[in-house]
């Protein structure tokens, strides 16, 4: 066991752990916040993503004896930082998923929405391939990204005033559009 | 739920307490940069150190800098994002910055560093698998194991090296600096490689790689990675492609040189692709047309195994076509050759 002085969604935390757990675990089994998913528990999928210093990691691969001394956020701790910050309710990012019902079963959500509040903080208006590079880290078994993406690009446009396209109106883009007809 | 066999964490903050812990130690312990390799690895029961030494409190091995007569110096635990986005390396070794670009996806490329990306273990799809798996299969030769289950009757592993900068670095002609008992070492990249999937490196455990030392290059060097995989983020490369092409004031090329991964236990040379390029202007038809005789030497010279994803006749199918596709994209001056 070793105890561990971490600083979790901007409080202070001391807590004993096993020396040689990974993050993901204290997270969950000592903390109780179970909002970081264990899904592959090998680096694949992004399910466990938090925020290190402001930057998308993986806890399952991240040993939690190496995270003292560095802010760690969770999903848990999006709304109470939103808040202080003088919003109310919940992170944009997430108020966008919402409305946006960029979820099915939800297990990549967490993931998500904190790679995507990540790349928001670094560039407030992304464009859509910026987007979907930032979350490539992060699997969807559900949902096919389309309103995934367009949940992130709904926040973007909220924040830099532009109108946004109505949700579930965007079809996907890139090279999988067809060439534009001859005229 | 994968869990880790226990250990102990050790976070000396000089690199002579780093050294002092991994003579104390000896194989029991061993290295930890970004975890990204290691972590799995241990997940897994490949390897079982009893003490785990991280790096990440030692200050001087991370960032990159000037090194004097336009050699720049990358800290080994520079990691692989900002290795892709540094200025420097993108102007001097665009081929390096493309290569730790298209490593994994965005988490693994902040956490996983240029030390450890050069000193990752080679990969097998017998071998990446957990103790459980390894022992329902029965193990091999490479951890637990007397044979091996992709060369039937084969003596040695042929387990793939698989890291991407390691192409990039060996066309830049990198030097690497290790310290150890003995003091400094520095050492091409082109030296570090023996041709064994079970250990294909020459870096003993109680040594540090500490920097990755690239000299400089003119107006005229072109680079450019080329990666071949199905899904990005996920999979390692099931062909890496990394050329370099020089070019004198009028275009004409002076020296090249293109280095394969993925295929073997190291990462291969193409052999004549000097020879084949020199002298061809870097456009038009004849261009193509030394590019298309580097890559059938490619080809020829390319013998993918069984033991990673992707069927390995495809893989060896991609082989030409990635060569000659990164060939021209480091005349374009353009890169990387990617396709997910
Ligand atoms: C899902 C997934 C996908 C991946 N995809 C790719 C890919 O596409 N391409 C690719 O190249 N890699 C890939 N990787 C592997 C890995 O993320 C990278 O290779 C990364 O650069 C490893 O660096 P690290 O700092 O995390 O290494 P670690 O895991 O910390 O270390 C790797 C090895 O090097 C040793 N080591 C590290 N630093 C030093 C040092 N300074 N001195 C002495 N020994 C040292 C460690 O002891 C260990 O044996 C992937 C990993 C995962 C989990
Ligand atoms: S190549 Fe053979 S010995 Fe090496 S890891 Fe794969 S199965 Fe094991
Ligand atoms: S649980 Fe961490 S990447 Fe899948
Ligand atoms: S909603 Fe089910 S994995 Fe994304």
């Amino acid at each position: 066991m070793r105890v561990l002085h971490l600083l979790i969604n901007g409080d202070r935390v001391t807590v004993a752990a096993p020396e040689h757990w990974t993050l993901l675990e204290v997270l969950r089994y000592e903390l109780g916040l179970t909002g970081s998913k264990q899904g592959c528990d090998k680096g694949d999928c992004g399910a466990c993503t938090v925020l290190v210093d402001g930057k998308p990691v993986l806890a399952c691969l991240t040993l939690a004896a190496l995270c003292e001394e560095r802010a760690v956020t969770t999903i848990e701790g999006l709304l109470p930082a939103h808040v202080k910050s003088g919003g109310s309710g919940p992170d944009p990012v997430q108020a966008a998923f919402d409305e946006c019902g960029a979820l099915q079963c939800g297990f990549c959500q967490p993931g998500m929405m904190l790679s995507a509040r990540a790349l928001l903080d670094r560039n407030a208006c992304p464009t859509r391939t910026e987007i979907q590079d930032a979350l490539a880290g992060n699997l969807c078994r559900c949902t096919g990204y389309t309103q995934i993406v367009e949940a992130v690009e709904l926040a973007v446009a909220k924040h830099c005033g532009v109108a946004p396209r109505r949700p579930g109106s965007a079809r996907p883009r890139g090279r999988s559009r067809p060439p534009p007809r001859r005229a | 739920m994968l869990r880790l066999p226990k250990f102990e964490v050790r976070t000396p903050e000089s690199l002579d307490a780093a050294l002092a812990l991994l003579a104390e130690f000896g194989p029991d312990a061993r290295v930890i940069a970004g975890g990204t390799d290691l972590v799995p690895n241990m997940k897994h029961e490949l390897v079982t150190p009893r003490i785990v030494v991280s790096l990440a409190r030692i200050p001087e091995l991370r960032g990159v800098g000037d090194a004097g007569a336009g050699w720049l110096r990358l800290g080994a635990m520079t990691s692989l994002a900002d290795v892709a986005a540094d200025a420097r390396v993108r102007a001097q070794a665009p081929a390096l910055a493309q290569a730790a670009g298209l490593v994994a996806g965005p988490q693994l490329r902040t956490m996983g560093t240029l030390g450890g990306n050069v000193l990752l273990d080679t990969r097998c799809q017998w071998y990446n698998q957990t103790y459980f798996w390894r022992e329902a299969l029965g193990f091999c030769l490479k951890k637990d194991g007397t044979l091996c289950h992709v060369v039937e009757g084969g003596s040695k592993c042929v387990a793939a090296a698989s890291n991407d900068t390691a192409p990039a670095l060996m066309t830049l002609r990198a030097e690497l600096v290790f310290v150890g008992p003995q003091g400094r070492r520095v050492t091409p990249i082109d030296d570090l490689w023996l041709a064994d999937g079970a250990a294909n490196k020459k870096c003993a455990s109680d040594e540090l790689l500490v920097e990755v030392r690239l000299p400089p290059t003119g107006p005229g060097h072109r680079g450019a990675y080329g990666k071949l995989r199905e899904r990005a983020s996920i999979d390692f490369p099931l062909l890496g492609v990394a050329t370099r092409i020089e070019l004198d004031a009028r275009g004409t090329i002076t020296d090249a040189d293109v280095v394969l991964t993925a295929l073997q236990a190291r990462p291969v040379r193409v052999k004549r692709a000097a020879e084949l390029l020199l002298g061809v202007r870097a456009e038009g038809d004849a261009f193509l047309a030394a590019a298309r005789a580097v890559a059938d030497q490619a080809h020829r010279q390319a013998h993918p195994m069984p033991n990673i994803p992707g069927d390995a006749e495809w893989r060896r199918a991609m082989v030409p076509v990635y060569v000659r596709r990164t060939l021209e994209a480091a005349a374009r001056g353009a890169g990387p050759v990617h396709a997910v």
